[in-house]
């Protein structure tokens, strides 16, 4: 293998595994340690940074970095049941811990303006974390930017949708307050219903971030005669949000095996809902909904159904009474796609008095005019430069749900920066799909022999669990809270069972003497003295076999006794054993610091200068 | 269900101001037959200096009780004082211990396998403890053919008091301070072969691949076995003129031959040509398997070992690897005839056999 060349920054970005799985890349590791430090301002203002909503993502994320986190590897067979670390409820712990003035202090850190920013003019169509996000980005730079928004206020999704006991509105209201406060021009009830028009008010860049609105519908027999008993859920879930919706029948069906479908039943076991039921087509596992929203919605007494595909509605003089479900299996063919055919097993009745349909969302533009030279591919979607956000039309740009169809928060954000990064290009006379550099740093961690800036300590905690309000409370109103987020001592304990990935293990060839500390002290046996050869065999060969080969091996240059040194990143728990028991230091701990590119940061920029002085 | 790991080996040293290994170790780790993961056979974290060669012996100890199935608590681990005296609390801390006196650690070991014959005695000692103060309790436990492992971790120098010339130093050897060594070398390794040693070895702390069967081969023989291991001292002896730094000992190895352990259980399987390589079979059924044994050599010869050995001193060669074995060698308890199962399993009545025994043991001395 060719020496591992360290110095691309993608390297060790990757080993941080938290990091390069979150769309937005936020430095998770290092706002875990500054929640253990008690420094919460600065933890929230590195999330905001990164991914603009840190208490709303603290509650409603999708965790990408979770299923993604080392701990989760390394306490494989070690413990009854491997997890991650809580990243996502750590999160929630700044947000639920910061100062009243954080506002001030957010300031103090924002970019320079850039010098003639303030003749442009941005609309943002859509108020919700896409549009939100490209505001934030572009409004402190000078850019002036527009929201036009269909309802009252701003949030999109965020707030007509997400339900309160998982996402209380004040939380809404101060990080969409934030963003407004930045010199946003809001404008609430205004619904844009014609592209033409919005681009004949000479904006100098449009942005599209309005979503995926339209829930798809479920034709089977019957659906139109008992239509006042059936709703989609998307709108269900918005009208309960505007209080039009109160009340839902006793026995409710909720179909589909998404996000919303677990928003929809839990909504409905709030609302008079006794007996709920969700129903899939698939089976269990491969429900698009997270395991712990299937989790908590079986812990408020919600049934989930497999294999199930709606067959028809029943109906007695116009009132729903049921519906006819057939009982599926998988089956591979012989292109090898998989697909569902009926096990043979008889229809099944399931009786109830109310159906929500949550079988996915369809973006919908009814609105972008045919003629103006937007493209548009075969499914009526707009034709997107994946880098850049930008549509065929070179002023107007996508994100979120309506660029590539649902998906969730955090990627409305990472769309949302990576368009604003174009829109700063394009006014700026500068190439679209130019990406400015991250922010990289490697600095060393050792204050002592045995002493390092970092808590290298492994908790051999295992991952605790969110306290939760008593289910007599939550039940019976569907504004209460369900999660009640960490307490200090607790989210400390959390904190500490952070590998700290970003501290990485650095080697030099040249002093290394090879005496072989490094890898007798490794506890997980990492580190292996060996000739060199091809990745695949040399991975069989090494003190422990690196069978994960989505984890890179790092190997040195040939060594004295022309072996090479060969490290498994895969399971390495940062706890620089290696570098304590180096008599030489030819191993060390560096901190590795990597600020993704965003809108206006260009090497020796204001906007670089202000990011530095968040202290490490 | 294997066993769980012992409590013992969890041990958290808080009061220190490093850290102790984290529990947490490779998925792959596989459990052995006696139930334990290599992990297991660990002790507490080492508090010689980053880099000694004794870590790496520590570790090829654990490796090698892991790889031949040893219940920990069937283990005496048996030491004088020195550095490489510590290094029993860095591995099996669910074994048995004793830190004897200064050089006194062939005597406790000796009386502790008169008493019970069954557990497997690692003397770890190092050149300080066995060359100069303890010489004599190294000499008359080898020629007595005590049945244990007695490991010498040799780095020429006394790393305890700062680094003074070891009597092992080799004559013309420069110290970190500069001064040249003026005496000649105490040469164990030639000294164990003379005194009788039924196995005896050398090897190198930096290359585990050669020193983890030898420990092997060592722990399944029956006798005394000596296993001489130059092990560099990081702080006082790893300088240019020193002639047991890692470099120096990287440089002059002279590998006698590569040498396989086969345990009792494993199927043997034959693969190489007949001549290329000589298989010694131990009294537990084990095989020593020695490969590219220099030409007319033959490990069942002491007088043959002891002149290779001379002849590659004189060459300025370090020579490592499996000099002499005999599988059929006869230990202590065999010489002196004794009772065939551990004082702690007999009764009162066997080990105090009354006023009667005492009389007719006399009155046939009369």
């Amino acid at each position: 293998m060719q020496p591992t060349d360290i110095g691309n920054p993608q390297y060790f970005h990757k080993v941080v595994d938290c990091q390069w799985a979150c769309p937005a890349h936020t430095q998770v590791p290092r706002y875990i340690r500054m929640i253990a430090a008690g420094r919460f301002d600065d933890a929230y203002l590195l999330n905001w940074d990164s991914n603009v909503f840190p208490g709303i993502l603290g509650r409603t994320c999708d965790r990408p970095c979770e299923p993604a986190c080392r701990r989760g590897r390394v306490e494989e067979n070690n413990g009854e049941k491997p997890e991650p670390v809580a990243i996502c409820r750590l999160k929630r712990v700044a947000a639920d811990n910061r100062s009243v003035d954080i506002e001030k202090r957010m300031r103090e850190r924002l970019p320079e303006p850039v010098p003639g920013a303030e003749r442009f003019r941005i609309a943002c169509v859509g108020g919700g974390p896409s549009s939100l996000t490209v505001a934030r980005d572009l409004a402190p730079l000078g850019y002036r930017v527009t929201i036009f928004e269909t309802d009252a206020k701003g949030g999109g999704f965020m707030r007509t949708q997400v339900p309160r006991f998982r996402l209380p509105e004040a939380v809404i209201n101060e990080e969409v307050g934030y963003i407004l406060g930045l010199g946003v021009e809001f404008v609430g009830n205004h619904k844009i219903d014609s592209m033409k028009s919005l681009l004949a008010e000479n904006f100098d860049a449009v942005f599209v971030g309005c979503g995926a609105p339209r829930g798809r519908n479920l034709h089977v027999p019957g659906r139109d005669e008992a239509a006042t008993w059936i709703h989609l859920g998307i709108e269900w879930l918005a009208s309960v949000y505007f209080e039009h919706v109160k009340k839902v029948g006793r026995r409710v069906l909720v179909l589909g095996g998404g996000n919303t479908a677990m928003d929809c039943c839990r909504s409905a076991r709030r609302l008079g809902g006794e007996e709920v039921k969700v129903i899939v087509r698939s089976g269990y596992e491969e429900m698009k909904a997270s395991p712990w929203e299937k989790e908590d919605a079986e812990h408020e007494g919600v049934e989930i159904l497999n294999w199930l595909n709606p067959k028809s509605f029943v109906h007695e003089d116009g009132k729903l009474t049921g519906m006819w479900f057939t009982p599926m299996r998988a089956e591979v063919d012989a292109n090898g796609r998989r697909k569902l055919v009926p096990n043979g097993e008889p229809d099944r009745l399931i009786e109830c008095d109310e159906v929500l349909i949550a079988v996915g969302q369809e973006n919908a533009f009814p609105w972008i005019e045919r003629d103006l030279g937007m493209a548009f591919d075969e499914w009526g979607m707009p034709v997107l430069d994946k880098l850049t956000m930008q549509s065929s039309l070179p002023g107007v740009f996508f994100g979120g749900d309506a660029a590539f169809g649902p998906k969730n928060i955090i990627w409305a954000v990472e769309h949302g920066h990576q368009a604003a990064v174009s829109i700063h290009n394009l006014l700026q006379h500068e190439d679209v799909r130019k990406r400015p550099p991250p922010l990289t740093n490697l600095v060393s961690q050792k204050m002592g022999i045995h002493e390092w800036s970092y808590d290298n300590e492994i908790s051999p905690d295992e991952r605790y669990v969110v306290p939760w309000a008593p289910k007599e409370k939550t039940l019976t109103n569907i504004h209460q809270e369900v999660e009640l987020g960490f307490d200090v001592q607790t989210a400390w304990k959390e904190a500490q069972r952070c590998l700290n990935c970003d501290v990485q293990t650095v080697f030099t060839k040249d002093i290394c003497i090879e005496c072989d500390a490094c890898v007798d002290a490794c506890p997980t046996d990492c580190i292996t003295f060996t000739s060199n050869g091809e990745e695949m065999e040399l991975r069989t060969r090494l003190t422990a076999p690196a069978q994960n080969t989505g984890q890179d091996l790092y190997v040195s240059e040939p060594l004295k006794t022309a072996r090479v040194m060969v490290k498994d990143e895969d399971v390495c728990l940062h706890c620089g054993l290696c570098a304590e028991r180096c008599p030489t230091g030819a191993w060390d701990m560096r901190q590795f610091l990597f600020v993704d590119s965003c809108a206006g940061h260009d090497e020796g920029s204001a906007t670089v200068a202000t990011r530095k002085k968040t202290p490490a | 269900m294997p066993p769980k790991a012992p409590d013992c080996v969890t041990t958290r040293w808080h009061e220190m101001t490093y850290l102790p290994k984290p529990r947490l170790h490779h998925p792959s780790l596989q459990r052995n037959a006696a139930g334990f993961i290599r992990r297991d056979y660990e002790g507490a974290v080492s508090t010689l200096c980053a880099g000694c060669g004794h870590d790496s012996i520590s570790a090829a100890i654990i490796q090698a009780c892991w790889e031949l199935d040893i219940e920990p608590h069937r283990v005496a681990k048996i030491s004088g004082i020195g550095c490489s005296s510590k290094t029993p609390t860095y591995f099996l801390s669910a074994s048995h211990g004793f830190n004897a006196v200064h050089g006194r650690m062939p005597s406790v070991l000796t009386g502790a396998n008169l008493a019970n014959r069954e557990l497997l005695y690692l003397g770890v000692s190092g050149d300080g403890d066995s060359a100069s103060i303890g010489i004599g309790q190294f000499v008359h436990s080898i020629r007595r053919g005590v049945d244990m492992v007695y490991i010498v971790e040799n780095n020429g120098v006394y790393g305890l008091t700062k680094g003074q010339f070891s009597a092992t130093a080799d004559q013309g050897s420069k110290s970190k301070k500069g001064a040249i060594n003026t005496d000649a070398p105490v040469d164990m390794v030639g000294m164990a072969l003379q005194l009788g040693a039924s196995f005896v070895a050398s090897s190198f702390s930096g290359d585990k691949a050669q020193l983890v069967p030898l420990l092997k081969a060592a722990m399944t023989h029956k006798g005394a076995a000596f296993l001489d291991v130059i092990s560099p001292c990081v702080t006082f002896n790893n300088h240019e003129g020193s002639t047991k730094s890692y470099d120096y000992v990287r440089e002059h190895n002279h590998a006698l031959c590569r040498m396989d352990f086969i345990s009792s259980h494993a199927e043997i399987t034959v693969d190489y040509a007949p001549g290329e390589v000589r298989e010694v079979h131990q009294h537990d059924g084990s095989v020593l398997r020695l490969r590219k044994l220099p030409e007319g050599h033959d490990s069942g010869d002491r007088v043959g070992a002891m002149n290779y050995l001379h002849a590659c001193q004189a060459r300025g060669e370090i020579v490592t690897g499996l000099l002499y074995v005999d599988p059929d060698a006869a230990d202590l308890h065999a010489h002196l005839d004794t009772t065939p199962v551990a004082f702690n399993t007999l009764g009162e009545g066997e080990l105090c056999p009354g006023a009667a025994t005492l009389e007719a043991i006399n009155a046939d001395l009369r």
